[in-house]
């Protein structure tokens, strides 16, 4: 049963459509087995098909992927898990995205599910400018770097003025220069043995964004990362910003789709923060509502470093977004703030963790839910203030609005304090539209509807307020306004 | 323009407007005066539309529409207007936006033509002078960080702004020391004209120097037990309300007279 086929692939790096044309594989291995294969067996499957890399990555992949199956998915007995079943992704299984089409040849899969794979992969999305412009913020001189189900898409991206420190690019081609930085710091940060989800990442490192500040380096120009995602597979970013001593850039991630489809995102960012340097940091998760969202954002911040950290959170039918920051060294800044609006039946989970490991470090901490429909919000915040952590000035609060009375969050703000000298101060709230406040407004000529969008808008614009990049926040405003306008209750 | 008919309301099972008659016509400053707990602000609440309370009998008629069938914001874009006792901080919504949302919505309701941000604010630069009050205060968040004085000054702002036919002002000197007193007051008395009408609800007399009323009623135990001309308001201020007999007694309006 020997076949021809025949693939258009877009290469990483080449910029131009190849026809690639291979021998298909002989057989397959689903004939030797009598029961469909277990999720964790399947992402076995593909990790053992990944084009090779470097010695070092490979050593780090094969260290990663066996402690993703030692992990196992997390369950809800896991205390970082307790209030969001992870079942709906552990139990489906979810193809590897980009596998390389010569370690398909090589390992002799299954030809026609590897080919739609493939396709996949490259733009058969059909991701036009167009389509990436409507997420832009109206910006179209912003460094723009666009990943298609994970891969990197030169045709679709724009980087430019460029000069000897900063480097943008693909992490890819990182990889493949042998760029030192790469080495040092991937899989440094985002530590990867109780974070089943950031091993599975790290088993899959292959493509993502690359950025690389010199000392003293300062971007101007905001650097976007645009993940359009689509298909029933996943993909697995990853990302890693390496910010020279007193350099300064903003970084925007983007997740989004273009359609409804039940797709896995199981992105991994890396961020070291150089000393004195600032990083301006923005997650915006806005998958389809049937998608599948883990994303992890890890820092580490040298002395006098600043990471301001905005993440927004509103797609997905369950999505997960950890921003984890170590102040590790003194008088390290970091403002870690968010907002999540959850509808329908969307499960909507905010992890951060701040922890402080020297002294004179202030923290600063912002989330905000807004929650309609019968959805599930879940805020866990920890900080951790260690020994050594003395002079530390930690706030830290979650307020949450219900507008639905089937709608549920849970909030966990943790507070862990091994210092002696400290300042620290953490609060959740959860409640519901200020009745007096609506009669004001009603009272004002103001009709119900639009009282409750006015209400609810500024529930949220206090944390929106907090974003200094002003189409952003103009984004957001118009997002949450919109969002809230058309509310039927 | 108002007329009131044995308004019966109350929070609840407890009852405390207990058969309020009550007639405004244009032109005329009504105070509405009475001890702690007589029902004043129920009052006031209720002909705004307060959903918290609840209108067991009576009626009101508001310029022949039966007003307790209204919405409150209905009421509002009908030309109702209540000057709250304990305005309410809205944190997030700057005062601009809110209160050219509330004129807007007014006009739409009437038929006009909205104002853009810019023609709004010259109305409003205008309408600032007349309560003494900053410009800042527009980008500032609805009486969110203000003084109790600022919070009054802003509501009247507001009514200057909206221009109400019928303003309802509930307890506007309470917390205000004289000079606040006398430019919230001045504010009032420029926006009076024989088509407005207004009803001054308050405890204390000394309001009633600056916006001069021509009927005073006094109300206890949900009830309208006297009413007479603004030498009403004088001598409660020199003898106190005790003097009322039987503030118990059904007391019988004698609001005017249409």
């Amino acid at each position: 049963m020997s076949e021809i086929a025949t693939d258009v692939v877009t290469r990483e790096g080449s910029g131009v459509n190849d026809l690639v044309t291979r021998d298909a594989a002989k057989g397959s291995r689903k004939t030797t087995t009598t029961r469909a294969p277990s999720s964790i067996e399947v992402y076995r499957e593909d990790f053992s098909m990944q084009k090779a890399g470097p010695a070092w990555l490979n050593q780090l992949r094969a260290k990663a992927i066996e402690r993703f199956e030692a992990l196992g998915f997390p369950t809800t007995k896991n205390e970082d898990w307790h209030f969001t079943s992870v079942a709906p992704i552990a139990e489906r299984s979810f193809r590897s995205a980009i596998i390389d089409a010569d370690s398909i040849t090589a390992e002799g899969s299954d030809r026609r599910e590897s080919s739609r794979r493939r396709s996949d992969a490259v733009n058969a999305l059909g991701v036009k400018p167009a389509d990436v412009a409507s997420f832009s913020f109206g910006q179209n001189d912003w460094h723009q770097l666009v990943f298609i189900n994970g891969l990197f898409d030169r045709a679709l991206s724009s980087i430019d003025g460029l000069n000897g420190k900063l480097r943008i690019d693909s992490l890819a081609r990182a990889i493949e220069d042998g760029s030192p930085s790469v080495e040092i710091h991937l899989g440094r940060i985002a530590a990867f043995d109780q974070h089943a989800f950031t091993a599975l990442n790290t088993a899959f490192v292959a493509d993502g964004a690359f950025i690389e500040l010199a000392n003293d380096a300062v971007v101007e120009k905001p650097i976007h990362l645009v993940f359009v995602s689509g298909g029933e597979g996943v993909s697995q970013p990853r990302n890693l910003i390496v910010a020279g001593r007193h350099s300064r850039v903003t970084v925007i991630e983007s997740y989004v789709s273009l359609r409804e489809s039940p797709y896995f995102t199981n992105a991994v960012t890396e961020i070291a923060v150089g000393e004195g340097a600032h990083v301006d940091h923005y997650k915006l998760q806005r998958e389809n509502q049937s998608a599948f969202h883990v994303g992890t954002v890890q820092a580490r911040q040298a002395r006098n470093s600043t990471l301001h950290s905005f993440s927004f959170a509103v797609g997905g039918a369950l999505a997960r977004t950890n921003i984890y920051t170590s102040l590790d060294g003194d008088a390290a800044t970091c403002t870690l703030n968010g907002l999540y609006l959850t509808d329908g039946t969307q499960h909507i989970d905010n992890q951060t963790s701040i922890e402080h490991l020297a002294p004179n470090c202030p923290s600063h901490e912002v989330y905000k839910g807004v929650l309609d429909g019968r959805s599930h919000g879940v805020f866990n915040g920890k900080v951790y203030v260690h020994p050594e952590a003395q002079k530390t000035d930690g706030k830290q609060s979650n307020n949450n609005l219900l507008l639905s009375p089937h709608a549920r969050v849970d909030t966990k703000p943790q507070l862990e304090i091994f210092a002696d000298d400290v300042k620290c101060t953490h609060g959740a709230t959860v409640g519901r539209l200020d009745e007096m406040a609506m009669f004001y407004l009603n009272s004002r000529g103001i009709g119900a509807e639009t009282a409750r969008t006015l209400l609810t808008y500024a529930f949220a614009a206090d944390v929106i307020e907090t974003i200094e990049l002003a189409p952003l926040k103009a984004e957001l405003e118009k997002i949450v306004l919109a969002r809230f306008a058309d509310s039927p209750t | 323009m108002l007329e009131i008919n044995d308004l019966h309301a109350g929070i609840g099972d407890r009852e405390i407007l207990r058969g309020i008659t009550l007639n405004v016509n244009a032109g005329e400053v009504h105070a509405v005066m009475g001890p702690n707990g007589s029902g004043k602000s129920t009052l006031a609440q209720v002909l705004a539309g307060n959903p918290s309370y609840e209108v067991t009998s009576g009626t009101v008629r508001y310029n022949g529409q039966d007003l307790l069938e209204l919405d409150p914001e209905v009421r509002a874009q009908n030309g109702i207007f209540l000057a709250f006792q304990y305005p309410v901080e809205i944190p997030g919504v700057s005062n601009a936006y809110f209160l050219r949302s509330a004129y807007n919505e007014i006009r739409k309701a009437n038929g006009q033509e909205e104002l853009d941000p810019l023609e709004f604010l010259d109305l409003v630069e205008e309408k600032l002078k007349l309560v003494d009050m900053d410009q800042a205060m527009l980008s500032r968040s609805v009486n969110q960080g203000f003084s109790g004085g600022e919070k009054k000054r802003n509501e009247i702002f507001q009514m200057a702004v909206l221009a109400p036919r019928l303003a309802i002002l509930d307890e506007t000197d309470s917390g205000l020391d004289i000079d606040a007193l006398r430019i919230v007051a001045e504010g009032v008395n420029k926006l009076r004209s024989p088509e407005n009408a207004t009803i001054v609800v308050t405890h204390y007399q000394r309001l009633l120097n600056y916006i001069v009323p021509d009927f005073v009623h006094v109300l206890a135990n949900g009830r309208i037990v006297k009413s007479g001309g603004k030498e009403l308001a004088l001598e409660l201020e020199a003898r106190g309300y005790d003097w009322i007999p039987s503030l118990t007694e059904a007391g019988t309006s004698v609001g005017s007279t249409a």
